[in-house]
């Protein structure tokens, strides 16, 4: 029986069907517990002030008027947090509780504990806080000025050059071959800048959570997250108190995306939980999650990309500026490594910069950095095809990421399925259907890595031969049932045996987040492994029980049977007949698996997409949309398609309408679902998908993750479409009409 | 907060009178409702008006007018066949409030008394010259127009203690149709970046009367007769839509924010002037 991560060829029985996820009916039917749906006996009701401003000092907080309220029971401000914490864990305390300055409209100043919700809101106003307004600066090509506001002095790291405005903290560059010679060679160079705004991650549960933390540093927390070993390890060191000493359990999600991989709340609910002596609940509302909570970076880009008139793409080369709020770390080396990787190429540079502004801290969305670099990128190539008269699909194939290619960003890929994406959405009708009059095309690649972290799984049996699965990553997009499959296919029986549950922070070793695409990747192959582990285990039973070596039972259809010499000398013994005896046999069967395993394999997509624009008023339109991808191999097809539709769904808000808009002032101008303009189901046509799997070399059974990947070409494939209707090239997201009309009356169309 | 839901108009309007502190009627509530919970309004008596005996009805008039109690929901007006034969485009503006299940509530009334510049039904009921009855604070009775209402984003010139007892529609001229059309970046779900309505009657094959109101592009929802002036007398030829254009577009005082710039707003204005125009225009033609 093969031990390894290898990928091994093999027939499935239960990976690649499509069984009713086992937590569907509980989330119809209501019973499913959110964030919000946590409550406890003496429980408090939490609310946060947040600053008004988006730069200021604050001179004083006198809570004394609150604290006179009947019914506050706690408040606390960043005296009430540790000291002394540096790096990541200042960064995400600095943002969790404002110290010195306020850094964004929003930044939490102080938190109210109390008896009612409605009382903590009330109470929060009679907190008396005197700012002193700083200058403040939002739009990241102005925070690099050499004369821009200085967001925070001393951030910068080694790798920024002299000179810069202290905004700049951080450097990056990458490729390889020589840019100039390959430039010599073009027939034709285009180069553009391009803009992004910043995006929020939409989740439709806002953060929500339940805390209780005792003076004896022992405490309980029950929060919406992707990732509840990190935020236990997270707010134990915001607390100074010990990780192990506060259990945390995740709470159903009702989205994330990335956003909910670090805290905001849940250190402020368990310090005004330490500080009432109760239980404390928080819960933000929808203005909160958008002024307080993180929306991904805005960019600034310039793409430079020379062709032969054969297709062929000589050099490139690329700078991706990056704003990820008031801290460092936007992700602009991902939007620099990630931009060129569907190709091959000679001659590339890449360079990325990570700048300070006024604004929240950026958290991740979904494959962060890559939808930007991949827009100006692959809209730079739609230009050369346009103007060398190339079909955008064959000049990708011509010049795509193979096996054994450089990545511009430095390894040889392993097995990969560009190519096979591209052929494929080739092969579809989408890509021959014939356009209406005002519809134009678009076709984009995109890139992501994918993540493995440490994963810890635990497969328990239980008496009656069912099967209880632990695993320490939240359930974000149907991996319960992929768990549930991949460990019935292993034991040799039926899906619905399996029943597979988050466990908590004191219930299994410590588990990464559930981001990066890794879930289905890294607590699969726990899990597979964690199977095997228990095989053996009752393997060693039968063999115990036949009185044979163990080496002589081989594990089928769900049955230990004796093999080799002994074949036939007894009865197949069945999972369910060990489970039965494990008591008298042995004691309790488990198999566990715990690991950093390394073979993530990368993912790559082709997307196709129809626009349409009304040139009067510059409504785009999104009409036909084909998702291809590869998964290496979907093991739930249903929510292998569902990531492909919802991150084509996710960019198409993205490149369309939805944007953080600043004031003159410095403020969030649209905080809510009315302004902030996701798109709704009549907006949106049905999104095709294909499915490709070319397996993952480093996984038992191939798969890939797929979760972002889905999200990198559309904002490309989307500026292509309406570009080539429009009639004119998109350089700046979202393309919202007022956008669109001025750039079609600028170049004299309409 | 206190709340109360009388039995009738005047017990209503005598509650009020007698009220004291802040005082907010409540019709379908989906701006009322949105607005205790933000903060923007905290009201110490709420009045529902909805137990109100022909608050949630419809009457023909004897005229051949309509008579829609101040309540009525958008879904009971798109119910009304008649009705919507009739003021199409009062009906499709209503039908544009948010969604189903906020058509479910959202009256005209509100609509209007809320005071928003972008409120997709107050252009359709301008240029339909619809009139309000109003009980005021000594349970009197009077009839304003909408444009004595309009004033200001979020304010109208009712008097605290006055009560929209009900929009009143003319009877439709056998020749006549009307059409709201609104620009918004989705599909649904969204506030109006610029609205037009247009109410026509035709002799022939000619525009012999007509009204243009313009909403989100000034303070206040707009009537624009210099644009009316433009269709009078024509049948919608090209140079009749371009003055259309041009006099919508003068007519507009917008300003810039998250849903759209002043640029934006006064193109769009042109455009959906014509669009509407064309509409009302041939289902006046179908009506005949
Ligand atoms: C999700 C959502 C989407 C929306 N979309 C749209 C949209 O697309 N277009 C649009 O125009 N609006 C929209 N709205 C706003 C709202 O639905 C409309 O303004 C609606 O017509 C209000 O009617 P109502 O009956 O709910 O009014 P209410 O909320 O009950 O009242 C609105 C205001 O009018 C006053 N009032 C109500 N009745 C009377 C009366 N009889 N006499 C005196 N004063 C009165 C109230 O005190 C209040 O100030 C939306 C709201 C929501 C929540």
């Amino acid at each position: 029986m093969a031990l390894d991560d290898a990928f091994e060829a093999r027939e499935f029985k239960v990976v690649g069907t499509r069984p009713i996820r086992p937590d569907g009916i509980d989330k119809v039917t209501g019973r499913a517990r959110f964030g919000a749906d946590a409550s406890a006996s003496g429980m408090l009701h939490g609310a946060i002030l947040r600053s008004p401003h988006p730069h200021a000092r604050i001179t004083s907080i006198d809570t004394s008027r609150a604290e006179s309220h009947p019914s506050v029971k706690a408040i606390v401000t960043r005296d009430d947090f540790a000291k002394e914490l540096s790096g990541e864990d200042w960064n995400v305390l600095e943002n969790v509780m404002a110290g010195e300055r306020v850094l964004y409209d929003g930044h939490a100043v102080a938190a109210i504990a109390a008896t009612s919700v409605l009382a903590a809101k009330e109470a929060l106003a009679l907190i008396d806080v005197v700012y002193d307004p700083l200058p403040f600066v939002t739009d990241v090509d102005e925070a690099m000025r050499p004369d821009a506001p200085v967001v925070r002095e001393g951030v910068a790291d080694e790798s920024v050059p002299e000179g810069m405005n202290p905004n700049v903290v951080r450097y990056h560059e990458n490729g390889h071959g020589d840019v100039d010679i390959g430039f010599a060679k073009a027939d034709l160079v285009i180069e553009k800048t391009f803009k992004t705004e910043a995006a929020h991650q939409g989740y439709i549960e806002p953060h929500a959570c339940l805390a209780q933390l005792g003076a004896d540093g022992n405490g309980e927390l029950w929060c919406c997250t992707q990732g509840h070993f990190v935020a236990a390890r997270i707010c134990a060191r915001l607390l100074g108190i010990d990780a192990s000493q506060l259990r945390v359990t995740a709470s159903e999600i009702g989205g994330g995306f990335g956003g909910k991989t670090t805290v905001f709340i849940e250190p402020v609910a368990l310090a005004l939980s330490r500080k009432s002596n109760r239980p404390v609940k928080i819960v933000m509302s929808r203005e909160e999650v958008f002024r307080a909570t993180g929306p991904t970076s805005s960019a600034s880009m310039d793409v430079k990309i020379g062709m032969r008139k054969d297709g062929r793409i000589t050099a490139a080369e690329g700078e991706f500026r990056l704003q990820g709020g008031a801290f460092p770390n936007a992700p602009m080396e991902f939007a620099a490594m990630a931009a060129f990787a569907p190709y091959d190429l000679e001659h590339v540079r890449s360079k990325g910069w990570d700048v300070l502004c006024n604004r929240p801290k950026q958290a991740a969305y979904r494959a962060p950095g890559s939808p930007m670099g991949a827009f100006a990128v692959e809209s730079v190539i739609d230009e050369l095809c346009n103007k060398l008269g190339l079909d955008p699909i064959e000049v990708r194939i011509q010049n795509g990421s193979k096996e054994g290619s450089r990545a511009a960003f430095g390894p040889r890929f392993k097995r990969i399925g560009l190519i096979e994406t591209l052929e494929a959405a080739r092969a579809h009708p989408h890509y021959r259907a014939p356009l209406k009059p005002g519809q134009g095309r678009g076709l984009s690649c995109g890139f992501w890595f994918n993540h493995s972290g440490e994963t810890s799984v635990t497969l328990s049996l239980s008496y009656d031969g069912t099967v209880s699965l632990a695993v320490g990553t939240p359930d974000i997009g149907g991996s319960r049932a992929s768990m549930c499959q991949m460990a019935a296919e292993e034991l040799g029986i039926p899906f619905d045996r399996v029943r597979t549950t988050i466990a908590d922070t004191g219930s299994l070793g410590y588990n990464d987040v559930s981001h990066g695409s890794r879930v289905t990747y890294a607590s699969g192959l726990a899990t597979i492994k964690a199977a095997r582990d228990t095989i053996q285990k009752c393997c060693a039973r039968a063999a115990e029980e036949w009185g044979i070596d163990p080496e002589a039972v081989v594990w089928e259809d769900g049955c230990a049977k004796p093999s080799g010499h002994n074949a036939g000398d007894f009865e197949p013994m069945s999972l369910a007949e060990i489970a039965a005896n494990m008591g008298d046999t042995g004691g309790p069967i488990s198999g566990h698996f715990e690991a950093t395993p390394t073979g993530a394999g990368v993912s790559f997509a082709t997307h196709i997409v129809d626009a349409e624009v009304d040139r009067e008023t510059g409504a785009a339109k999104v009409t036909r949309y084909t998702v291809v991808q590869d998964a290496g191999k979907a093991i739930h097809p249903s929510y292998v398609e569902g990531q492909f539709q919802g991150g084509a769904v996710q960019g198409i808000g993205w490149a369309l309408n939805e944007e953080y808009v600043y004031g003159d002032d410095g403020r969030l101008q649209n905080a809510g679902f009315l302004d902030y303009r996701i798109p709704v189901a009549s907006d949106l046509p049905f999104i095709d998908t294909v499915i490709v799997e070319v397996p993952n070399p480093g996984h038992p059974y191939g798969v890939r993750g797929v979760g972002e990947t889905s999200i990198c070409p559309p904002l490309a494939a989307i500026a292509n479409a309406v570009s080539n209707a429009a009639g004119v090239r998109m350089t700046h997201l979202p393309m919202s009409p007022p956008r669109l009309l001025k750039a079609m009356q600028e170049a004299g169309i309409g | 907060m206190e709340y109360v839901a009388p039995n009738s108009l005047d017990k209503a309007a005598e509650i009020a009178a007698n009220a004291r502190g802040s005082v907010r009627y409540l019709a379908g509530g989906t701006d009322v409702l949105v607005q205790l919970r933000s903060g923007l309004h905290q009201p110490s008596l709420v009045i529902d008006l909805k137990r109100i005996p022909g608050m949630l009805d419809v009457v023909r008039t004897a005229d051949g007018g309509w008579k829609i109690g101040a309540a009525t929901p958008a879904t009971t007006l798109n119910a009304i066949k008649e009705l919507r034969q009739s003021w199409p485009g009062i009906v499709e503006a209503a039908e544009l409030i948010g969604s189903t299940q906020i058509q479910g509530r959202a009256s005209l009334a509100g609509n209007l008394c809320n005071g928003s510049p972008a409120a997709d039904t107050v252009p359709a009921m301008l240029a339909a010259g619809a009139t309000v009855t109003i009980v005021g604070a000594n349970a009197e009775r009077k009839t304003l127009s909408i444009d004595d209402i309009v004033k200001a984003p979020g304010q109208t010139h009712l008097k605290p203690r006055d009560i929209v007892a009900s929009i009143n529609l003319p009877a439709r001229s056998q020749k006549g149709a009307d059409a709201y059309l609104r620009f918004i970046p989705r599909t649904e779900m969204d506030i109006a970046v610029v609205g037009c309505a247009v109410n026509m009657s035709l002799d022939g094959e000619t525009v012999s009367e007509a009204s243009v109101a313009l909403g989100a592009v000034a303070p206040t929802v707009v009537l624009v007769p210099e644009a009316a002036e433009c269709l009078l007398g024509t049948r919608l030829e090209d140079e009749a839509m371009e003055n259309l254009s041009m006099s919508c577009r003068a007519a507009c005082n917008p300003i810039d924010d998250k849903r759209g710039t002043v640029e934006f707003r006064i193109s769009i204005a042109g455009v959906l002037a014509q669009r509407a125009a064309r509409t009302a225009y041939q289902r006046a033609r179908e009506r005949q």
